[in-house]
């Protein structure tokens, strides 16, 4: 720290003098580089995402107390009605809370871009003549880190519990990048929705109302054969069932190329459909 | 390339137009701006500074109008546009969440450079803008002064052609100011256009080689900071009386010697006279004058001043022309 003359709030700073000739020296360098490919300019921006972690590590708590108090609740709240113990249960309901989980924390894609925009930051990004996705692009690759994070601990967590999948180690690495692929995928929703609304709080207020039917009214919690038949049509087409049905038959070892090309064609789907939107939105704001 | 005579301006704008609902906040902006010089936007909070930046800058399409910076459309051509520009917005743009360092590296990547080669030009900008010792520290944790300082740094990183700089010492103690000003007079030194707009005539007249009036969107006066100060009188005298009651003597006596209305304050201690075109030297020969005869009439003067006439003078005095002038 500098010496107790200084000024408080400009300590280091209030003995600089600008040097004009220093500062322009700065701009007479035409060295300049060649503006950056699609990826270079998005993994700097997953850089950012990565400095914002290390900078902020409190934020990683929700990612990891909110999968395990889900995982816990319901484990420990149906296992024994629904499946007789709460170890059987666990077999059944682990595959599908982590495909939960992980699509509730999506949200905070969202929220993070809505801070981005109303504290002006993307204005600068905005003129740099650079592919524009990037930003958003980044952020949500900073943002996988967080899923895989999420996804990880619920695996360790169900390991305690005695979830013990046939599919093996390798049955569960492929079930958990399939969530993640989706998760990537369905997190677009909420970029849009951060580019859309006004403040951070709009965007948790909208989340509810589309996470929580897509989620619990899916075949994560029971089998859908025991629903009235209006409920099991929308299970049915809901593409959150076709995710668990998938990561469950990952997690088992098998799989189905139907259940499959559901999932990854909705994965298009929704990347076509609100990463369009985003991009628009991103453009005129 | 193009000879200098017939290179474009950095800035030319016609009729440009940006409506918010009801607000038309860009209304018919005439602008041209030489390149190599700096040019000041001057107007009230409202004016459409802002606003007009920004559309400059790419970041906010216009409702009508046309603008070009190098010759190249904000429309048509952002890309280009945007590869000559940079922008210090009014509120800083830089991450808080960052230190200073990440922040010019995160800059210097989306440009193009590699990571060595982006360590090395943050430093760079870092040391010329007195911010090394404080390049590991988060930016939340920065002075204004130093804020704005890292801001101007990310903006230049590019090199750009033409600088935006939209208020750039609103917020800053008078230290923190005359370094940003001793930073636009290097960036400008080296042929980088400046675009900088304020809400402080004395600002514009220490920077700015033109000058434009703004109001409601529309350019009122357009010149040079000599040609925009005679056109509305050299400057203004404030006087504080010690005995209020003396106010109406001493501003009869006032108006005979200056040849200009003294005009009573809300403060009932003070008095103000503009002073006409005649020029500064003539006005304080005057000045002195008045003062001499008004300690001769036993009127105790506190407090006197000659100031430049401040933005809301220069303003009013323009408001005022152009409503006299529209009726013709
Ligand atoms: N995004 C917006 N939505 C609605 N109105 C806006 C928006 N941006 C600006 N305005 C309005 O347009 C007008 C011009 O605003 P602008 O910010 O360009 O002024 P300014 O000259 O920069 O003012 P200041 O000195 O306060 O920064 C104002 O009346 C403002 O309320
Ligand atoms: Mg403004």
């Amino acid at each position: 720290m500098s010496t107790a003359t200084t000024p408080p709030e400009d300590d280091t700073a209030a003995d600089y003098t600008p040097v004009p000739d220093r500062v322009g020296a700065l701009l007479n360098r035409r060295d300049a580089p060649n503006r950056p490919s699609a990826l270079a300019a998005s993994l700097a921006f997953c850089w950012r995402a990565l400095l914002k972690i290390k900078h902020v590590p409190e934020q990683m708590i929700d990612v990891t107390v909110f999968p395990i108090i889900i995982t816990l609740m319901f484990t420990f709240l149906f296992g024994g009605a629904l499946a007789g113990s709460t170890r059987e249960y666990v077999q059944f309901l682990l595959p599908g809370i982590m495909v939960i989980s992980v699509l509730m924390i999506t949200m905070y894609t969202g929220m993070g871009i809505n801070t981005d925009v109303e504290k002006g930051i993307f204005d600068r990004f905005r003129t740099l003549p650079i592919w524009r996705p990037a930003a958003l692009v980044g952020a949500l690759l900073g943002d996988v880190l967080r899923y895989v994070l999420a996804a990880t601990v619920i695996v360790l967590l169900g390991l305690v519990l005695g979830y013990r999948p046939s599919g093996g180690a390798t049955g569960m690495i492929a079930a958990m990048v399939l969530v993640i692929v989706f998760a990537f995928a369905f997190s677009w929703i909420w970029i849009m929705f951060g580019l859309l609304l006004r403040s951070e709080k709009s965007v948790m207020a909208v989340s509810m109302p589309v996470l929580f039917p897509l989620t619990f009214l899916s075949n994560v919690f029971v089998d859908p054969s025991t629903m009235p038949g209006w409920l099991q049509a929308f299970v049915k087409v809901n593409p959150i069932t076709h995710l668990v049905t998938a990561t469950r038959q990952l997690a088992a070892g098998t799989w189905d190329t139907g259940e499959l090309a559901w999932v990854l064609v909705s994965c298009a789907v929704l990347i076509v459909v609100f990463g369009t939107i985003s991009i628009r939105l991103y453009n005129r704001k | 390339m193009a000879h200098p005579s017939t290179a474009p301006p950095a800035v030319e704008t016609s009729g440009l137009v940006k409506v918010f609902g009801k607000t038309r906040a860009v209304d018919g902006l005439d602008l041209r701006v030489p390149a190599g010089t700096v040019y000041g936007l001057l107007g009230p909070n409202g004016a459409g500074k802002t606003t007009a930046v920004r559309m400059l800058a790419t970041l906010t399409r216009p409702d009508g109008g046309e603008a070009q910076i190098f010759g190249h459309d904000v429309v048509r051509d952002a890309d280009q546009v945007r590869s000559r520009v940079s922008l210090t917005g009014q509120y800083a743009s830089v991450d808080d969440d960052l230190t200073g360092t990440e922040n010019l590296v995160l800059l210097a990547r989306l440009l193009g450079y590699r990571t060595p080669a982006a360590r090395e030009r943050a430093a760079e900008l870092l040391d010329a803008f007195g911010l090394t010792e404080a390049r590991s520290r988060l930016v939340k944790k920065y002075s204004g002064g130093m804020r704005r300082r890292i801001d101007i740094a990310a903006s230049i990183l590019n090199t750009p052609d033409l600088l935006f700089l939209d208020e750039p010492t609103t917020g800053l103690d008078p230290r923190s100011r005359n370094q940003v000003w001793d930073i636009v007079r290097g960036v400008v030194q080296h042929g980088t256009t400046v675009l900088l707009t304020t809400q402080y005539l004395d600002e514009a007249d220490r920077l700015a080689s033109r000058i434009a009036v703004i109001d409601t969107g529309k350019v009122i006066a357009e010149g040079t900071p000599a040609e925009l100060k005679s056109s509305i009188g050299a400057g203004t005298v404030h006087l504080r009386l010690r005995d209020p009651h003396q106010r109406a003597e001493a501003g009869a006596l006032l108006t005979s010697i200056m040849g200009a209305e003294a005009q009573s304050d809300s403060d009932p201690h003070a008095l103000t006279v503009r002073v006409g075109a005649a020029g500064n030297d003539a006005a304080a020969d005057k000045a002195s004058r008045a003062l001499a005869d008004l300690a001769r009439a036993g009127i105790t003067v506190d407090n006197f001043s000659l100031g430049q006439p401040s933005l809301d003078e220069v303003f009013l005095a323009l408001t005022d022309k152009t409503k006299e002038a529209s009726p013709a």
